[in-house]
């Protein structure tokens, strides 16, 4: 049993134990107190490495091939933020670069570093710091939206020309799945309260 | 409303980021109080909540009117050019029957960004006028800006990928109009302020009701 404001209306409320995959809600408005995952730090490590793996192919190989004639026109995830920048778009290829390529590789490592440590008992150098920032980042990590934009794309000129898809295209695909399945499986209450134990038995 | 009992009124303060309830300190004007847990700064409420939202949003709005008006994409074949705003790609889009990605951007460019801009502008003035009026769906319109928020980006990657794309050199070419970059603006905006507006102030107005009768 323990107390928890709700950060939606600020009400107080007691918490009971909950079991594995119970959900806490607010008594007043509703919203989200606590949601217990099973195994959450376990899962997520594994979501991580897949994550970090996929992640890697899904840069480093061709995305998406544009057929016209014999001449096949192939670009990767960063070719459009190139182009954007050399059009003179800076701030615009530096905000698809920041959601689409450096929020999701920081959001991986920085979990790799705050829960492999975690998961051996340990707390890892400035890790509360970090994991803060994580909790900023959440919601500028936007590689399900540029799925959509990709879907669009495609449609819009799937009549035009002939696409042909890249490995990494497939890899892409494999990324999206894992970020999904990890801010699933990830319990930040659960991470913030075994940070804040080990921290406090250190002192 | 027995037993209703806010963290505020019981000089308890939620940390912003992880949640830990801490019990404030009293202190100097020039001190600030500290998560023990995280090291945020700990706050009863958002700071400057309203008129930094109040901020975001008008930029936001102003952000609007350029992004509707000047073209998202110009495209050059074969010497000549058409612009295209996100309206004018709708059209397109419902003329040559591809409905279901006309929708798609219709309502992630266009009725996104303005059902955004009309909630919080409602939230801020009903939170400013203490209406107390349906607290709970005010708090519900809320979360539904900011689960609804980020997929306004779309458009932004659709001319991105564009721009990629089609780079034939002399047969065709796309190239990001200038409604792009303020496009961008406003979603960026939109997500800020959505970010800096508190809920808890929604419910204050009930509270401080409940404490004068």
């Amino acid at each position: 049993m323990h107390v928890i404001a709700c950060h939606e209306c600020d009400l107080l409320n007691r918490v009971p134990h909950l079991p594995a995959r119970g959900v806490a809600c607010c008594a007043r408005c509703g919203g989200v107190l606590l949601r217990p995952k099973p195994d959450s730090i376990d899962r997520s490590l594994a979501l991580v490495c897949a994550g970090l793996i996929l992640y890697v192919a899904a840069n480093s190989f061709p995305f998406l091939g544009l057929k016209s004639g014999s001449l096949v026109n192939e670009t990767t995830l960063a070719t459009g933020v190139r182009l954007l920048y050399d059009q003179g778009l800076r701030g615009l290829a530096a905000l698809v670069a920041i959601t689409c390529l450096v929020v999701p590789a920081v959001e991986l490592i920085t979990l790799l570093y705050v829960l492999l440590p975690l998961k051996l008992n340990r707390v890892a150098w400035q890790a509360p710091r970090l994991f803060r920032l994580l909790g900023h980042l959440k919601s500028w990590s936007m590689l399900d939206v540029f799925t959509l934009g990709i879907l669009v794309t495609l449609v819009k000129l799937g009549h035009m020309v002939e696409i042909v898809p890249g490995i990494s295209v497939w890899a892409f695909g494999g990324l999206i799945v894992v970020l999904a399945a990890l801010s699933a499986a990830l319990d930040r209450h659960e991470v913030w309260e075994r940070l804040g134990a080990l921290t406090c038995k250190a002192r | 409303m027995q037993g209703e009992v806010t963290a505020r009124r019981a000089g308890l303060v939620a940390c912003h980021v992880c949640h830990l309830l801490c019990r404030m300190p009293r202190q100097g004007p020039r001190e600030h109080a500290v998560c023990p847990r995280c090291g945020s700064a700990l706050h009863r409420r958002k700071v400057d909540s309203i008129n930094r939202t109040w901020a975001l949003l008008i930029a936001a709005a102003i952000c609007y009117i350029p992004a509707n008006l000047f073209p998202m994409t110009v495209v050059y074949a074969l010497g000549q050019s058409q612009a295209d705003t996100i309206m004018s790609g709708v059209i397109y889009f419902l003329q040559t029957g591809m409905w279901p990605i006309g929708l798609v951007i219709f309502v992630a460019s266009v009725f996104v960004p303005m059902m955004k801009l009309a909630i919080l502008c409602f939230l801020l003035i009903s939170v400013q006028r203490r209406s107390r009026w349906r607290p709970l769906d005010r708090t519900r319109l809320y979360r539904l800006t900011e689960l609804v928020g980020r997929w306004s980006m779309v458009d932004v990657y659709v001319v991105t990928l564009l721009v990629a794309m089609i780079k034939l050199g002399v047969l065709a070419s796309i190239e990001a109009g200038p409604a792009a970059p303020f496009f961008a603006a406003v979603v960026v905006l939109t997500i800020f302020a959505a970010e800096s507006f508190d809920p808890r102030l929604i419910w204050d107005n009930l509270e401080d009701d409940h404490v004068k009768s």
